[in-house]
This record gives structure tokens, sequence and C-alpha cells, in this order.
């Protein structure tokens, strides 16, 4: 997928996507500019935004949460060549899952028996609709971006029609279930250690935050110290060499895109079970597309992804103030800036990438010369 | 048009139809070429020979505008010149002929050569002229093509015919030729031969790209060296001899042969019977291979490339399913068409050592110490609990390393970062290791450099003596004939003979690989 690059890895790693970013802002500087206000100040605002408002930074960590699940997807199925565009489609029915168990559980159970259920539901609903286009692709050869676009679609489809018909609140004209139970309810971090997380303010920053953290960790071990993830690495870097070392392929497919599956799911947990407390329409919102850009610009690495999501996450937070502040920009702005950095670091990832080297190579010359 | 003549029939509006001065480029570290200059006389054969990986390839593609160098300058017809794409080196007059060959396989001849010179929107008008000028172009030089048929359906020699003629068509004075003998039989060889001496004749300079020291020989009136990137030296043809240039091409003398006992055959380890393979299409790749291998001895299989080797070494190794047919490894019966997967096959304890290492072989974006499990990474020694003994890893690579020479000896090294050579002994390495009952072998030699070649020889000697048995594919005629106690030639997919060393001769080999049969074939 990438192309290879014949930078030193620190230009490859850090200074590509710092140029790519500030391209982007760059980008979206002119069109504030031509919307008649001041970029700089809008920069600035949005970074007071994301980080110094009051409760801002537990807001941007929670969009971080989500970008986090959602990268993680997609880089797991990237691991293995597969292009998973299915995430938001993968979410919604992980959020179906979750739901579920929430609804029915929740009035009986405690939440430490809800809680758990809960997150092996949303992830195995997930991991089903990660499943079927992995299947389709590895025995059929029907095209993955084709099928999980697709799937997304029926995602959709079938969560209006449950939320309209049988898991409608009743008595609600609003598409959306009743309320989970209080043991279905994971719990805010201002809520239990308010004390510590007072700067976090009246935030929706919940424990799932903990639990991205614990699948960073774990995306880490499984793709680079576990023999599935030397099988699932040596099946996307080459299908061949993997026949013949004996890697069976297919099942290696849709057990990454299973994996990717479960992964997206977990979105709901955070967003339903923290935050909304019932199965709404659309609560995806777009973080499963998001998390390719996510996975891109994060390089498939955990610590790149978890980086990316937190950039990610301060834009959507500081957007957000952006409509406030001013009365030319819109909420729009974010998304703008999204698509921009999603264009820069995705689609011109190695734009720079000769202008670099060259500079570079000039320089270090320039170096050994000094140096005699 | 090939125009421009004197009355000798050579170009003799220019004296140089290509000169380079200066040509680097490097590729991170690599440096491919190294500051090379070159004139090639308009008008002449002008062979280029050095090693796999001397740099050959590249000075072609930088000369023909597929890649920059970073610094040197091109002189084409004494004019200086930037050639930034394919398309400029065309308007300039050059042409090649790619190693592998640049042809939509289910288009007719003339809609190949057609492809870049269509005419307009319309297809009538430049299909008549394409027409005339394919059929002038195979009357004038002896090709014998057929504009209509698919090239699917014809033979490699003149697929190779098809790509001159769309290297010429547009008057190209300067053809260049990457390796065009790699997929030929001895007599397509010859054939080629003459085409190319009448392209000369007509004013045509010619660049011929190989590392056959007779086809320089024979053909060429000048003839340059590379070795490690740089160009070594330049001689005329007739003032110079295979032993020189091949003391030029390594940089010390050579030993040509391989030093081996006789070998001692036991009992038979493996035995093919009627084994057939249709392709997916239906097309036949193997037709009714029936041998026996046996412990202690190199079983050589000699064949122009795709002529069923390949599905052959996939077959045993449990990479595909045979139509029909059978083979008996170690008295365990398979049954081709339900192939035991290959690391079923390696726990039966046959290694295999794949014809191509960049597409099987290793994983290049892998770390070496990665590569050195690939295939074995159920191993327990590599398995702690849940995760990959990252130690136990190490130290297997790192042993690799020492024992098989590899350099430079370190394991973190992406395998894409290590010479042709090394790669391949990071293979064999890996794949010896377990001491393995029948090794099969795939082109052990192709793209490594001399020095490891008379390494990976001694290796496969030294397993036959301690009773390995070994399946050895190449289509280099010479290492068959060197390594090999018996010798099975292999020609549609057929077995045409089986000869014993001792019994074989270059020509004998080359007939039976042409698909004739001698009378010593058993």
């Amino acid at each position: 997928m990438m192309p290879s690059s014949d930078l030193p890895r620190w230009a490859d790693v850090v200074l590509l996507p710092l140029l790519n970013l500030l391209a982007a802002l760059a980008v979206c500087g002119v069109i504030i500019f031509f919307l008649g206000e001041n970029p700089f100040t809008a920069l600035w605002v949005m970074i007071k935004g994301a980080f110094f408002y009051s409760g801002s930074l537990g807001y941007t960590l929670y969009y971080t949460t989500n970008f986090i699940f959602t990268g993680l997807a997609v880089a797991i199925a990237f691991h293995a060549m597969m292009f998973n565009i299915g995430g938001e489609g993968q979410a919604y029915i992980g959020g179906l899952g979750a739901g579920l168990v929430a609804l029915w559980l929740a009035p009986v159970f405690p939440a430490l028996l809800v809680i758990p259920l809960a997150i092996v539901a949303a992830a195995l609903f997930g991991a089903a609709w990660g499943l079927i286009p992995g299947i389709l692709q590895a025995y059929r050869g029907s095209h993955i971006v084709i099928t999980t676009i697709m799937f997304n679609f029926i995602a959709g489809s079938i969560m209006v029609w449950l939320l309209v018909g049988p898991l409608i609140e009743p008595g609600q004209q609003s598409p959306q279930t009743p309320k989970f139970g209080e043991s279905a309810l994971v719990p805010k971090l201002h809520e239990i250690w308010g004390g510590v997380f007072s700067f976090l303010g009246n935030s929706p920053l919940n424990l799932s935050f903990l639990l991205a953290l614990i699948c960073l960790i774990g995306f880490w071990f499984l793709i680079w110290r576990t023999k599935l993830g030397y099988e699932i690495r040596t099946v996307g870097q080459n299908p061949e060499a993997a026949r013949y070392a004996g890697i069976n392929v297919p099942k290696i497919i849709v057990i990454a895109m299973a994996l990717s599956g479960a992964l997206a799911g977990l979105l709901a947990i955070n967003e339903l079970m923290g935050v909304q407390h019932r199965v709404v329409l659309n609560f995806t919102s777009g973080y499963g597309f998001t998390g390719i850009a996510v996975a891109l610009m994060g390089r498939n690495h955990p610590v790149g992804i978890f980086l990316a999501s937190f950039l990610f996450g301060a834009i959507y937070q500081g957007g957000a103030e952006l409509d406030f502040e001013f009365q030319t920009i819109t909420r729009d702005m974010a998304l703008l800036m999204q698509g921009m950095i999603i264009l820069f670091s995705g689609a011109l990832a190695y734009m720079f990438n000769p202008w670099v080297s060259r500079v570079l190579k000039r320089w270090m010359t320039k170096q050994e010369a000094a140096r005699g | 048009m090939v125009s421009e003549k004197n009355m000798d029939g050579r170009d003799g509006a220019h004296s140089f139809a290509l000169r380079l001065d200066g040509i680097s480029k490097s590729f991170g570290a690599v440096h491919a070429n190294r500051d090379i200059s070159l004139d090639v006389k308009a008008g002449t054969i002008h062979g280029i020979v050095g090693e796999n990986g001397a740099g050959k390839s590249t000075l072609m593609n930088i000369i023909f505008g597929l890649q920059t160098p970073d610094h040197g300058t091109i002189s084409v017809f004494d004019s200086l010149k930037t050639i930034r794409t394919s398309a400029d080196a065309i308007s300039l007059g050059i042409g090649m002929v790619h190693q592998h060959f640049m042809l939509v396989p289910n288009m007719s001849v003339l809609d190949n050569v057609m492809l870049g010179s269509e005419g307009g929107s319309l297809l009538a008008e430049g299909r008549e002229q394409t027409l005339e000028r394919l059929q002038s172009l195979s009357k004038n030089y002896g090709m014998g093509v057929d504009p209509h048929a698919l090239i699917e359906d014809l033979p490699v020699g003149i697929r190779q015919r098809v790509e001159i003629i769309k290297a010429i068509k547009g008057g190209a004075r300067l053809l260049i030729l990457d390796e065009p003998t790699g997929v030929l039989t001895p007599g397509e060889a010859a054939q080629l031969f003459n085409i190319l001496r009448s392209l000369r004749d007509d004013g045509v300079t010619v660049l011929l790209i190989t590392h056959k020291l007779e086809e320089i020989m024979s053909i060429t009136d000048y003839v340059s060296v590379m070795r490690d990137g740089e160009m070594v030296a330049h001689r005329e043809t007739t003032q110079t001899n295979p032993e020189e240039l091949a003391r030029l091409m390594v940089g010390r003398d050579v030993l040509l042969s391989v030093e081996k006992g006789p070998a001692d055959p036991k009992e038979v380890k493996l035995s093919a019977s009627s084994i057939n393979c249709r392709s997916a299409v239906g097309n036949t790749l193997l037709k009714n291979v029936s041998f026996d291998l046996r412990a202690g001895e190199i079983l050589g299989v000699a064949g122009v490339a795709g002529n069923g080797q390949t599905e052959l070494l996939e077959i045993l190794s449990g990479m595909r399913a045979a139509t029909s047919g059978s083979f008996t490894i170690l008295d365990q019966i398979v049954n081709g068409d339900s192939a035991l997967s290959p690391s079923a096959m390696r726990e039966l304890g046959i290694a295999h050592i794949p014809e191509d290492r960049h597409e099987h072989g290793l994983v290049l974006s892998f770390e070496a110490q990665e590569n050195a499990i690939l295939g074995y990474h159920h191993d327990d020694r590599f398995k702690r609990g849940l995760f990959l003994n990252q130690e136990g890893i190490l130290d297997r690579c790192k042993t690799l390393m020492r024992d098989h020479d590899v350099r430079p000896p370190n394991p973190n090294l992406n395998a894409s970062n290590f010479s042709g050579g090394n790669q391949q002994k990071i293979v064999i390495g890996r794949e010896v290791d377990r001491d393995p009952e029948i090794l099969l072998v795939g082109q052990p030699t192709r793209g490594v450099d001399v020095g490891a070649i008379e390494f990976i020889h001694k290796q496969l000697i030294r397993l036959r003596d301690e009773g390995c048995a070994i399946l050895l594919v190449s289509v280099e005629l010479e290492e068959i004939l060197s390594l090999s106690d018996r010798i099975m030639v292999m020609n549609e997919g057929e077995i045409v003979g089986i000869v014993d060393q001792a019994a074989a001769s270059q020509e004998k080999i080359g007939m039976m690989m042409a698909g004739i049969e001698t009378e010593a074939a058993a």
C-alpha cells in the first residue's frame, strides 16, 4: 500500500506526517481567511477549546477513545492488507450487541456482570459484521472494499428498522431504545475520581478510555509478539510467501476481518454505554470512516494511532468551539479540517517525500563536508 | 524508419549511437551504478556482460528513461539528451525489449504492435499501416510472424520477435535487449541472433545485455564488462576470450566447475507416478510425470523456463494440488488431487528452496530474524506460551547467519536490504536447518554473486553426501550439468528423458530441452 521511502526513519515517521498536517492546516487557514476571520485567532480558539477550557480536555479524550477503537479496527485489517471501509457498520452492529445485553440484563444483574458481557457482545456483533465480508473476500474473491461499503448500508437499514420498530422506546416518537438500566452505564471518570480529575469538568470521558488503552497495548502484542500477528503480517506483506510457508491465507484474512470488526464494535461501549445510555439512530456519526484516516496517519502502529486519535479528537472538540466563537464559521469547519488532513496524510501522504529527501540529502552532504 | 545508411550498410551519419558519461545511480546506500562511461558505436552489436546484480538492468532502465540518474549525462546519436520518460527515449529512436515481455496475451500480434501508434480515434487506418509495416519487417528479417495470431497461442520465441517488431516499428535505431535468451531454447536463441545480425546490417545499433559469455563471443562486435555497479572494461570482441571476460566480471579467477565425488544413491525417498496437472483454464502443465529420487543423489531438472518445472516443485512441496496422479514421499502416499499443505510437507521432512525468493521465499519488508522462521514458526523453539519466543528467534537467526556466512550478520535488518546472494543464504539456511530428508531446490543461484554460488553449490553437495535426496530445478544448464548426478529434461510438461550425468552433454540436453528425444534418453 505504502510506497517505499528512502528517507531516514525519523523523517518518515515524524517529519512527513507533521508536514502533511501543516499543509492541511494551511489550506484551512486560507479558507478561514477568505471567510473573513483571522486564521491564527481561529487556531488559538481551537487550541483553547480543545485543551484549556474547563472540561474540554475530557471531551477531546472522549472523542479520542472513539477514534482509537475505529483506528485500531482499520489498522488490524490493514496489516493483512485488507482495506476495511466497514468500520462504521461494524460499530453500528456492535452497538446492537451492547444494547441488547444492556436492555435485557441491566434490570436484573449488577454492573460487574453486565458491562463485561456488553463488551463481549459488542465485540462479537462487530466481529460478525466484519467476518462475513472477510469470508466473501477470502473464499469467493468479492472485493472487501465493495462488500464492507455495502455492509455499512445493510447495517444502517437494519438499525433503522429495529429502532423504529421492535426496539423503539414504547410510547415515544424518536427512533431510539429505552434508557439502559443503571448497571449498564459505564462510569464517567469525573464521577468516580472527581477529585483527581477535576480538570475534566463535566465531560463524557468514561472508563471506556481505559479499555481503549488496553486495546492499544493488546494490539501491539498481538501484531508483533504472537504467532497469529506474525501470520497476519506475512499474509499482508506477501501472500505468496505466506502460502509457501503453509499459512492458511483465507483463514487469516477471515480472522483479521473479524478482529477488525470486533475492535470497531467496541466503539459502542464508549458511545452508548458511556454517554448516550441508549441505542440511538446513527450514533456512529462517521467515526468508522475517520478511523481510516487515523490508521493511515498513525501508520497502523498503536503509538501513531493514539497520537492521530488525539489529534482528531482535538479537532472535533476545538471545531465545536469555533462554531461558538465565530459567526461565520460553522461546525462544518471541523469536518473540513478532518477532510484536509485525510487528503494530505492519506491520499497525498508522500507528496513531500521527494522534496524532503532532496533537502535532507543536501543537508547531510553539507554536514559531511563541514566535518571534512 | 531505418535510414541514414551509407554504402556499407552501416549507420554512417553518426559515430556514436550512445555515449554515457559519468552515470551514477544509488538506491539508499546501494550504489547500483557508479560513474559509468560507455561509448556504443553506431551500427554495431555491443554486448554488456556482468553478473546478476552488477547494475546492468539499472543502467538500461536509465537509458530507456525508466529511472533517472543521480549524476552523469547521456548523448544519443552524437547529441546531449535528457531522458526523463520512456516516451523521451522512444522519440529519440531507442527501442527496448524487456526481459519480461510487455504484451497483452489475449490480443492479436497486430493489435499488440499497433499499441501506441493507433493513429486517429478510428482504428482502421492505423491498423492498415501497422499491418503493412509489420509484414514488411517480418519479411525483411525472416521473422515469420502471423499478424493475426493471438499472443497467448504463440511460443516464447515468437513473442519475443513481436516485441522486437514493436520496438523497431517506429524506426528505432538503437535496440536494447535485456537478457533476451533467458527464456529461449538454444535453437531459438540462434534464430534470434540471425535476426539481430540482419538488423545490424541495416544500420540498427544493438545493445545486448546478458550474463552468458558464449553469446557475447558469438554475436557481438564490442563488449563492455560491469562489476559491482561499475564499468570495468571495454573490449573488441575479437580481441578477448571467455576466460578474460569471466575474470573481469568476477574480479578474480573463477572455478567454473564444481568439485564433487561420485554419488552414493541409497533408498528411494520420493517416487512420483504419473502426475498430471492442468491450469485453471485447462492448459496442460504437467503430463504423466513419473520419476524416483533417491537418498544421496542430486536429480537435476533441465528445461527452458515455463515447461512445468515450477508446477512440479509446487506440487511436491504441497503448494498446489495436481489434477491426477500420486507420489510417495518417505513411504507416505500423497494423492495429487488432495495435496497436503506446505506445513504438513515440512513436518514430513521436506524442505523447499523456492525458485523465486522474492515472491515466495522471503517477506522482504520483514526483518531477517522474522524471515528465519518463515514456515517454521509453529516450531516449539519459537513459542513461549501465547507469545513468540523472541530470544529463540534471535538465536536461531544468529546461528543461521554464522553457519551460512550471511553478511551483514544483522538479524534486525530488513530482508530487502541484503544482497541477492545473502538473501538466498538466509532461505537456504532456514530450509536445511532441520536436516531435511528431501530438499526441493529451485534456481538456487539466480541473481546470486559468484562467491555465493560457490558456497551454495558446496552446501548442496555436502547435503547430498550426508544422504539428503535433492531435486534441483535450474534454467542454468551449466549448473544442472555440474551439480546433478542424473538429469531429467522437461519439455511442455513432459519428461523427455532422464540421463546420467556422465552421458550428458550441453548439446544433447539442449536437443532434449527442445523436445527432441535422443537415443540415450531412457
